[in-house]
């Protein structure tokens, strides 16, 4: 017994133990937060299903709201939906379904759910990805601007310019760009997708600036108030006094330390973004699939609805956990556990 | 000696500086709180203030620019704007009042009892906020909207319930660190109860903290139960709302007719950025005394 325990020490005290070590960690990590991810995509799944049960009274007429609730629409809707099975029954049929991507068939449409939504997928991740990608270059370009020259003219003024457009909601934005850009210049379409292609981007342009914008105002302020924190550091100070470059000084030293809280932030914020992106799609009537969920909750089509709740819930756990996984890549004292930052 | 310094590294060389101030709000803050203020008198006697019927059309005056007798102009069925922002309000502020009281209400109780108590109670509701936490507000508002139909009582419900989280959380922390704090041992060694000393002692301590963070959260919220009344599924059409009346003004915006469009769109932009810097300026002051 003795002899193993001080084998153990031995092999904590060799320099190739420790790193090991680390490294047996860093699975750890990855294994418990990919086993969240999927613990919160079952309950979340069950909740999505579940919640229909929280409607009184018969499901097949919740179904067919709206729709003339003839004896053979509902005998069509119990046998789509399989309504006369027991509850758990239910779940996994339309689980095992939704897991190979079958979410059974749409209410409203003729399609199966799952073709309109791929029809409607692609104007929803290029709107989320241009708007995520003003966020970026904008947001980290003014809040680096605004940290260079705090305390003057310029960093009030963006800051000014953060609070406002952060406290602008989107379809107030919208609005507020169709009056400029579309109605009195003249510039940029103010409704429909287009076609795929340039025309498509050019009819994005509005819609993912009303999206961005308010996120551009808050990661500028993240940005700005991480590299100010960096600033104060002794190792920025160091840095400066050896006479290093204001380049070098700025890239390797502040930037660099001030990268993950703002890439948490951005992360995060950009996942809400395939939220607010239905409302966006309905200001500027995108075909996308925030504009589906809307008129699928108006029209009353509650499979939909389903699909997508339980898709974008999806999107945005799975965003999240790669923000997780992917900063102690960028952050390695994360990683360390120690958090002298 | 400062000439000397390359002009390049001024920027880096020069501290960050903290403004330091007596009063408790600063002047735009306080301008803020004058302009809320302002904004819920009026709202709250909206029927004394209001010049005209909201929802009283006339058709003989339509899309008017300001003039006299309607301050602000009228809508395409040229209702008084003015008065339908006034009466808007009240549906515009309500919902997230109720969310706000509501979901800090419940979060303080949960987040106390999760540090106070500790043990399984702790990881259960922390399992339980995780959860939550993977359904953004607004996408809970729109289920809620699907299955219980449109209108402002399910949105109010599920946003109470997606905010909770944020609270209980906020809440539960800040009674951790409490806990650690002479006063509360002195308390029990004096043989108070454990109950008394989380609620009247623990309990005042942390609520400013709170309160600034809810300040915030009732920006949000109104900001998504406005844009919810935009798409058409929170309150609807013949009553006035905020959100809404951007909604219906919108044919107007096309045809060059802004201001239907712009004033309660500049209105909602004025309250959220007054609520900002009342519930930023509340945080910086009060997190300074307990962080």
């Amino acid at each position: 017994m003795a002899d193993t325990a001080t084998r153990v020490v031995q092999l904590r005290k060799q320099p190739g133990g420790r790193g090991s070590r680390r490294g047996l960690q860093a699975l750890q990590f990855v294994i418990k937060r990919l086993f969240s991810l999927l613990a919160t995509l079952f309950v979340a799944s069950l909740f999505v299903f579940f919640s229909r049960f929280l409607v009184p009274g018969d499901p097949a007429r919740f179904l067919l709201r709206g729709r003339s609730p003839s004896p053979e629409s509902i005998a069509a809707v119990t046998a789509e939906y399989g309504l006369d099975l027991p509850p758990w029954q239910q779940y996994l049929n339309w689980i095992s379904g939704a897991v190979q991507g079958d979410f059974g068939k749409s209410l409203q449409y003729s399609q199966g759910v799952s073709e309109v939504l791929l029809a409607r997928l692609p104007v929803t991740l290029e709107l989320v990805a241009m708007a995520g990608l003003f966020t970026i270059i904008l947001g980290v370009g003014a809040g680096a601007i605004a940290s260079l020259k705090r305390g003057r003219f310029t960093d009030r003024a963006i800051l000014m310019a953060a609070t406002a457009f952060g406290a602008t909601p989107a379809f107030v934005l919208a609005i507020i760009l169709i009056a400029i850009f579309a109605v009195s210049l003249g510039w940029f379409p103010s409704f429909g997708s287009g076609e795929p292609g340039i025309d498509r981007l050019v009819h994005l342009v509005l819609p993912a600036l009303s999206l961005g914008l308010a996120l551009v105002a808050l990661v500028a302020r993240v940005t700005r108030s991480s590299m100010n924190e960096q600033m104060k550091r002794e190792h920025v100070e160091v840095a400066v006094s050896r006479g290093l470059t204001t380049r070098t000084v700025v890239w390797r030293h502040v930037f660099r330390n001030a990268l993950s809280p703002i890439l948490l932030v951005t992360g995060v914020l950009i996942a809400g973004l395939i939220v607010t992106s239905s409302i966006v799609e309905q200001a500027f009537g995108l075909a996308g699939i925030g504009s589906l969920l809307v008129q699928s909750v108006e029209r009353l089509d509650f499979g939909i609805v389903q699909a997508i709740v339980l898709l974008v819930v999806a999107a945005f756990v799975t965003v999240n956990t790669i923000v997780d996984l992917v900063q102690p890549l960028l952050d390695p004292r994360i990683a360390a556990g120690s958090e002298t930052r | 000696m400062t000439d000397t310094q390359p002009a390049t590294t001024r920027a880096l060389s020069q501290p960050v500086r903290f403004k330091r101030r007596n009063r408790f709000f600063s002047r735009v803050g306080s301008a803020a709180i004058v302009f809320i203020t302002l904004v819920v008198l009026t709202v709250i006697f909206a029927p004394v203030v209001a010049p005209y019927n909201p929802d009283h059309a006339d058709l003989m005056n339509v899309l008017a620019g300001p003039s006299p007798a309607h301050w602000l102009g009228t809508d395409s069925l040229g209702r008084d704007l003015l008065s339908r922002i006034l009466y808007g309000g009240r549906t515009a502020l309500v919902g997230p009042l109720l969310v706000v009281v509501i979901s800090t209400t419940i979060g303080l109780i949960l987040g106390l009892i999760a540090a106070w108590r500790g043990g399984w109670i702790d990881a259960l509701l922390s399992r339980i906020f995780d959860f939550l936490f993977a359904f953004p507000a607004l996408l809970l508002a729109i289920l809620a909207i699907a299955l219980f139909g449109k209108g402002l009582t399910g949105p109010v419900i599920a946003m109470t319930i997606a905010y909770i989280p944020f609270i209980a959380r906020l809440a539960r922390g800040l009674v951790v660190s409490e806990m650690s704090r002479p006063y509360v041992q002195a308390y029990s060694v004096l043989g108070f109860r454990s109950t008394w000393i989380a609620v009247r002692r623990v309990l005042p301590n942390i609520f400013p903290v709170v309160g600034a963070q809810a300040t915030l959260y009732f920006g949000y919220v109104l900001a998504d139960l406005a844009s919810l009344s935009f798409i058409g599924l929170g309150v609807q059409a013949p009553q006035a709302d905020w959100g809404g009346m951007i909604n219906e003004s919108r044919g107007s915006l096309q045809s060059g007719d802004f201001l239907p469009t712009l004033a309660p769109a500049l209105v909602v932009i004025l309250v959220v950025v007054a609520i900002n810097i009342i519930g930023e300026e509340l945080s910086e002051r009060i997190g300074g005394d307990f962080s």
